[in-house]
């Protein structure tokens, strides 16, 4: 049996809640700066950095930052919890499991700081 | 709860629905999707550092491996994105039967498959 302690809400319903509102904030992240690309006729280093360079993109990119981690860690628990579970893998895929989600959360930690360095170091 | 109940869940025996293969994919994007954070992060990176460095990135799309990775990372994320919003729309009621469901996972697969056409005409 999996036991709700590793999930990120510690409850189905915030996970479900989450997962929906981190997705509207990548699906709109993703449209924006798509559209951007697409839509501006001559994307040079200057009209990319003033974009990112705003107030406004930097905290609308760390809400995205915010979300993937939240989502991704929501996601990868579905997963992992359907697949490393005691009927697949034996007695050790509790230990398996934490062990997975240990790197993933510290992968996970490093691309959140990652993305703060680059939005707010350049 | 017995533990060693029966379960029957061999999936190499069942015959899956086109919705089963449209939210398996959505699983594998999504796994994909994580590690292609670091393609998405790396290329941000590059593109703010400096003018050279946006230059070369740029450039690198001139690189088959380069644009390879790129083009996966962002086919992972087209499909995962359209898979989702049919997830969002089954949330508010549309596409919740049987049928609807599957109009639906036809949908996000022609959607997703002519984006990632799309992106694959830009990149080269």
């Amino acid at each position: 049996m999996v036991t709700a302690v590793t999930s990120f809400g510690r409850s189905g319903l915030y996970d479900w809640l989450i997962q929906r509102v981190s997705a509207v904030v990548l699906a709109a992240y993703t449209l924006f700066v798509a559209g951007f690309i697409v839509l501006t006729p001559d994307l040079t280093f200057a009209v990319w950095s003033d974009l990112y360079s705003t107030l406004c993109m930097r905290v609308f990119s760390l809400a995205a930052l915010l979300s993937i981690a939240a989502h991704a860690w929501i996601g990868l628990w579905a997963v992992l919890t359907d697949y490393l579970t005691n009927r697949m893998m034996g007695a050790k895929a509790t230990v398996l499991r934490l062990v997975a989600q240990g790197v993933l959360g510290l992968v996970t930690m490093t691309y959140t700081v990652w993305g703060v360095e680059i939005l707010w170091g350049f | 709860m017995k533990k060693n109940r029966p379960v029957n869940l061999d999936i190499t025996t069942i015959q899956l629905p086109i919705t089963a293969y449209v939210s398996i994919l959505h699983r594998a994007s999504g796994v994909i999707l994580f590690a292609g954070v670091a393609v998405l992060l790396w290329a941000l990176d590059n593109s703010l550092a400096s003018e050279e460095q946006f230059s070369a990135l740029k450039e690198s799309l001139n690189n088959p491996l380069c644009q390879f990775i790129i083009w996966g990372t962002l086919a992972a994320l087209a499909y995962h994105m359209v898979a989702g919003i049919r997830h969002l729309f089954m949330d508010i009621g549309i596409g919740e039967t049987l049928e609807g469901g599957q109009n639906g996972a036809k949908i996000a697969l022609f959607v997703a498959f002519i984006i990632i056409a799309l992106l694959g005409a830009w990149i080269w």
